[in-house]
């Protein structure tokens, strides 16, 4: 099958005093261009979770797949295939950007890494790229020279959206993009994604703690309590008739403006 | 306009005047003012909630209130609580308001607490410094009162507790104690739940809401998220590049905002009313820097 496939994964912390289940087997499939919500509060395991799917940490238990392909358990050498396949953009994107890099060393190096070289799906030509992916995301071609610091936060944010598209990945992680962000930028990011998402044909694995950014983005949503999904279903479904108790006490939570 | 939005915010000019702002201008050294010309007023009892976006001014003008300015930053103009001069006085005076008739909640609860004490002497702290003695067994019944009252239960598991060994929403919990411990005139909140989960925001803020109204506390509740404002208050004033664009009752804010920012930060909060998929309005479609 084309997609992730998680089996029975678990991911346990021993470094502590007790042990931690920050993760508790999940069962998962997310097919090709689906566009897939992860919700739950700060420790349901939703981070943890995604960066297993892109092999950034390693489950204790279960098996993770990508068209079929094994990920965990397999030595990075290995990973090239998903290296340029998934791409992920991270919430704070102060943290997320080398501040000694210019922007266009930053966006080229998803290219550079020699897990990807030779590889028939990562281009080639690294300078047309970059200005390429720099103009998809609304960026004018010389912010290439500048660093980061020398941008507002949407606008990094907007940098690290085009490092991840720079391989011309299949599948965007995208973990808490907008929850860095003011609400004046927030709407600019959300519609940016939304529109390269549909552009590129992209599988989306949107992790977020706001429900209502996951429910403008994404067609399925998971439901995270304590490491476990608790629920998962069409996003309008689950928000419509939500089964679980820790489902309902999320959605009223959400503050709302009075009509 | 509308009162359904409960405890106080319509300007009454009955009600009597907890914290004035007028005319306030802060600036650090030699760069052009980070607040110009601010003017506020809060009755008894009534919440306004300052928004706008990082950069804006909206901690300045909290801490101008709270006299926790840096020594180098500059201030002109007025901040009167409860008619008593607050800018120029001196430190001692108003460290006693601070805790007293005055408290404030930060975004990140760590700021306020002491890592190296027990959260039940730290409130204590704040009777003690604050209040005549009356014997540290009366104390120690309080502390644990004023625990219970933010929905800590296990007070006495709590109050032995380091901050550390506390989640966010606890530690966030023990602040809120803290700043309302002594029944003060005005409470600020500057981001108090942006740190927290959506369910623990949704906790504290019904907190909140209860204990200002059983105190009959003012509050000034800075946020940059308009849906988080209106949960806890019926007044809104809007602040952009330093200065108040815009100020008026919740309902006036919402549905008949005259400044453009204003338009577009209301616009950009009614994300629940867009179809899936659909282009999002943002500030910048109704207003832009420099235009």
């Amino acid at each position: 099958m084309s997609g992730f496939e998680l089996a029975g994964v678990s991911r346990i912390y021993r470094s502590g005093r007790s042990p931690v289940t920050a993760v508790r087997e999940v069962d998962l499939t997310v097919q090709t261009g689906e566009r897939v919500g992860i919700v739950g509060g700060s420790g349901s395991g939703k981070s943890t979770l995604v960066r297993m799917m892109a092999a950034l940490d390693h489950p204790t238990s279960g098996r993770i797949a990508y068209d079929g392909r094994p990920v965990s358990g397999v030595p990075e050498s290995r990973l090239g295939f998903l290296r340029s396949a998934v791409q992920v953009v991270f919430q704070d994107p102060r943290s997320s950007l080398n501040p000694r890099m210019r922007v266009s060393e930053i966006v080229a190096e998803p290219l550079r890494s020699p897990l990807l070289q030779h590889r028939g799906d990562v281009p080639a030509d690294r300078a047309s790229r970059v200005a390429e992916v720099l103009a998809a995301v609304g960026l004018p071609a010389d912010v290439g020279r500048r660093y980061p610091h020398e941008f507002s936060g949407g606008q990094r944010q907007r940098i690290a959206i085009a490092r991840a598209l720079a391989p011309r990945p299949a599948v965007l992680i995208a973990d808490e993009p907008v929850s860095a962000l003011d609400v004046s930028v927030r709407g600019q990011v959300l519609n940016l994604l939304t529109d390269l998402v549909a552009a590129e044909g992209l599988t989306l694995l949107l992790v977020s703690h706001d429900l209502e950014v996951v429910r403008h983005l994404c067609d399925r949503v998971v439901v995270m309590h304590e490491g476990a999904v608790v629920e998962q279903g069409a996003t309008d479904q689950v928000y419509g008739e939500p089964q679980h108790p820790y489902t309902r006490e999320l959605l009223a939570a959400v503050p709302r403006l009075p009509d | 306009m509308s009162t359904e939005h409960g405890s106080g915010g319509e300007r009454s000019e009955g009600v009597e005047t907890t914290l004035a702002v007028s005319d306030l201008t802060v600036s650090f050294g030699r760069r052009p003012p980070s607040v110009r010309g601010v003017s506020l007023r809060i009755g008894r009892g009534e919440r306004l909630g300052l928004i706008g976006e990082s950069g804006s001014g909206k901690s300045v003008t909290a801490l101008a209130v709270m006299g926790l300015l840096p020594e180098y930053a500059q201030t002109w103009g007025s901040v009167q609580l409860a008619e008593q001069e607050l800018l120029g006085m001196n430190d001692r005076r108003l460290s006693r308001l601070r805790g007293s008739a005055m408290s404030m909640v930060f975004q990140e609860p760590m700021t306020a607490l002491d890592p190296t004490m027990r959260v039940g002497r730290q409130v204590a702290e704040v009777f003690a410094l604050h209040a005549v003695r009356n014997g540290t067994g009366a104390t120690r019944h309080r502390v644990l009162n004023a625990l219970v009252e933010v929905g800590l239960g296990e007070g006495e598991r709590i109050a032995n507790a380091y901050p550390h060994e506390l989640s966010g929403g606890q530690r966030q919990r023990v602040v809120l104690a803290m700043a309302l411990a002594n029944a003060p005139d005005l409470v600020i909140c500057d981001e108090p739940t942006t740190a927290l989960d959506v369910t623990v925001q949704a906790q504290v803020l019904d907190l909140l809401d209860a204990q200002l109204t059983t105190r009959g506390s003012s509050c000034l509740f800075i946020s940059h998220d308009l849906a988080v404002v209106a949960r806890l208050c019926s007044s809104v004033a809007v602040m952009l590049d330093g200065e108040i664009v815009e100020q008026g009752p919740l309902g006036q804010i919402l549905h008949d905002a005259e400044h453009p920012y204003t338009r577009g930060l209301v616009a950009a909060a009614r994300i629940d009313r867009v179809q899936r998929g659909e282009r999002l309005p943002t500030v910048a479609d109704f207003w832009e820097r420099g235009r």
